[in-house]
């Protein structure tokens, strides 16, 4: 039951997200485009964030630390 | 520094420094308060009854900023899809739909030109004649906009229907194989949509045999059609006695008749100013005024909307700097504003630029399009609204198109001022005289208002429309939607901003079968897309519940409600008794 439910609530979600972007108005296959290029990009962006956010920020501190310890 | 004169007056002395910087200081002139202010404070200057009048606000609230972000995104989107199809189309990858120049008119060669023999000069100048190209006929990218946004959402706009249209009607079924760009009729028609689009005021837009009797008499009597100019041969004895009928409807000396509302604008106003004439209109005026002011050739100054401030700049600087280069006094300043703005709801600040026409010694051209028989105890426009003298305004020009149920247009004022356009207008002189079944029509309506035909029903068709404005307004402001314009103005825009809402909008309004209208771009500015309604006296409480009913539906499924003002839900207090005194500030 709570999957009827669940699917209803993501199409509504996707339907904001299509009226939000614009998307709406344009064609299947150039929302198909849009979606693929946003999706990939988004990808990419959590791809980055997860494999090089905490190495940069484990190097930040540790230079702040040096810094400050200089000092 | 000494001073040697006697100290002055309080009073005085206050004149003098506040003088200086009277852009800010809230000082009293004249009896005019001159306080920095928004659109949407409460103005204290002017008679009584407008000063209560004013205490209905006017409201243009701003929606949260990531909503004007997201318009912008949607649109930017939607940009560059539309360079990309165009990229495709001029490739050839993709068939082009609108109309394009023939590839032969782009490049002339000139072989295929010189097998004609001829003597060797004529030769090099038909060789030279045709090296040029041809100017192109059509400039690609100014209809940008049209190709690739309004095309694919055009399905909204124009929709043809196959009944009056009253406060119900009947839509006519269409289906698209390609995207909008062609239509087919499926045959089928959608029945009974709710009508929150028509301009039908008062409901006079019906078709019952009783009330058009009067109609059928004089189409028998006079015929349909004219054939000939008001001056020539047009002339019929029943509009002298519309003419008469709205010189008595509006409270002045004397008023003329037009066939065309927009005509009436854009014939007249050259008629009235020309060269050496200042012309101060609204920023949102509509395009017959705009139209008309073009034409007449005088100098055209804009104030922003509704601002006295703005305008009281302009006046000053016309009366002290004259005309452009010869700073000789203007011949006449002439103030163009209308009664209801149809885009906003709003409704003009009209006591304020009285006074201000009297201070400056201008001219007041007042357009009462939308608001004569819709606004006003009895139905006779803002002038009664605001408890004015009809002869305190110059010109009154309006239409007889929305409230009356007919087409036309009137100009009315003083007696010599009408004498003087029967001479010298334009669409007097060459165009075609109003037709016999149309002036009957807007007879029986406005002696319908007036209660001359010994009804109450006008009476009770202007009491109606002022209770289903309010109705409706106030319960779309505590549902949480964004309303423009005055509290009093049956013209209704919701705003929905981004360009995706505005089509989903139309389209779920036309399923639930109501049917709206959406404004975009051009009309509006490009953030502020809206839906419009405009409400009828002909509009039952049930329709307007069952519109409101749906309006709040669709509201929370397209997340609509970006109003941030609290609205405490008040118990139903509006009921079918006919206990509404509107008279009573809300």
């Amino acid at each position: 039951m709570d999957f009827k439910y669940l699917k209803e609530y993501l199409g509504w979600l996707y339907y904001q997200y299509l009226l939000i972007t614009g998307i709406y108005v344009l064609e299947p296959w150039e929302q198909s485009i849009f979606n693929s290029v946003f999706f990939s990009s988004v990808a990419m962006v959590i791809y980055t964030s997860y494999a090089f956010v905490p190495v940069h920020v484990r190097l930040a501190l540790n230079s702040l630390v040096q810094a400050l310890l200089c000092h | 520094m000494a001073r040697t004169t006697a100290p002055v007056p309080n009073g005085k002395l206050n004149i003098q420094l506040n003088g200086n910087n009277f852009k800010n200081a809230n000082c009293k002139k004249n009896g005019y308060h001159n306080k920095a202010q928004k659109n949407s404070t409460a103005h204290s200057a002017g008679p009584p009854s407008s000063r209560q009048r004013f205490q209905r606000p006017e409201s243009f609230e701003n929606p949260p900023m990531y909503v004007a972000v997201m318009t912008y995104l949607g649109f930017g989107i939607v940009t560059l899809f539309g360079y990309f199809r165009d990229f495709l189309r001029a490739v050839g990858l993709e068939k082009c739909h609108i109309a394009r120049e023939r590839e032969e008119q782009k490049n002339e060669s000139e072989v295929s030109f010189l097998n004609i023999p001829l003597a060797k000069p004529t030769r090099l100048v038909i060789q030279q004649f045709h090296l040029q190209d041809f100017v192109p006929l059509y400039q690609d990218f100014e209809n940008f906009y049209t190709r690739n946004l309004y095309m694919r959402v055009r399905d909204n706009w124009n929709r043809p229907i196959c009944s009056l249209p009253g406060p119900v009607f009947d839509v006519m079924e269409r289906v698209s194989p390609d995207y909008n760009w062609t239509f087919s009729l499926t045959g089928k028609t959608i029945d009974d949509v709710i009508n929150m689009g028509s301009y039908n005021y008062l409901g006079f837009a019906e078709n019952d045999g009783d009330f058009l009797k009067t109609v059928a008499d004089r189409t028998q009597q006079y015929g349909l059609g004219v054939c000939s100019t008001r001056q020539e041969m047009g002339n019929l004895a029943i509009h002298e006695e519309l003419e008469q009928l709205v010189a008595t409807f509006l409270g002045v000396e004397s008023s003329m008749i037009f066939g065309m509302g927009f005509a009436t604008n854009s014939m007249n106003i050259p008629a009235l100013v020309g060269k050496g004439c200042l012309i101060l209109s609204d920023e949102l005026n509509h395009t017959s005024l705009i139209l008309g002011a073009r034409l007449s050739g005088a100098t055209i100054w804009v104030f922003k909307h509704n601002n006295m401030q703005s305008l009281e700049r302009l006046l000053r600087e016309a009366v002290c700097s004259g005309q452009p280069r010869t700073h000789r006094p203007w011949r006449k300043v002439l103030i163009m504003v209308e009664g209801i703005y149809s885009m906003e709801g709003s409704v003009v600040r009209l006591p304020d630029i009285v006074a201000l026409k009297k201070k400056y010694k201008a001219y007041l051209y007042l357009d009462e399009a939308h608001s004569i028989g819709a606004v006003g105890p009895t139905g006779r426009g803002v002038t009664e609204l605001f408890g004015l003298d009809p002869s305190d305004i110059d010109v009154m020009m309006g239409t007889f198109t929305k409230s009356f149920g007919a087409a036309g247009g009137y100009i009315a004022g003083k007696k010599e001022l009408v004498d003087y356009l029967r001479s010298h207008s334009h669409s007097a002189v060459y165009a075609s005289a109003m037709s016999p079944p149309v002036t009957e029509q807007i007879l029986r309506a406005m002696k319908c208002i007036m209660g001359l035909d010994g009804t109450t029903v006008g009476q009770a068709r202007v009491h109606q429309l002022a209770e289903n404005t309010r109705y409706f307004r106030s319960r779309l402001q505590e549902m949480g939607f964004i309303i423009y314009g005055n509290d009093d103005s049956p013209v209704v825009p919701i705003l929905l901003y981004m360009p995706g809402k505005v089509v989903a909008f139309s389209r779920a309004m036309l399923k639930r079968k109501i049917g709206v209208v959406v404004v975009g771009f051009p009309a509006t500015p490009i953030t502020e897309a809206r839906a419009r309604f405009c409400l009828s006296a002909a509009h039952t409480k049930a329709m307007l519940d069952q519109v409101l009913f749906d309006l709040n539906e669709l509201g929370d499924d397209l997340c609509l409600k970006f109003s941030r003002r609290k609205y405490s839900p008040r118990p139903q207090q509006h009921n079918n008794n006919d206990d509404t005194d509107f008279e009573l500030d809300s």
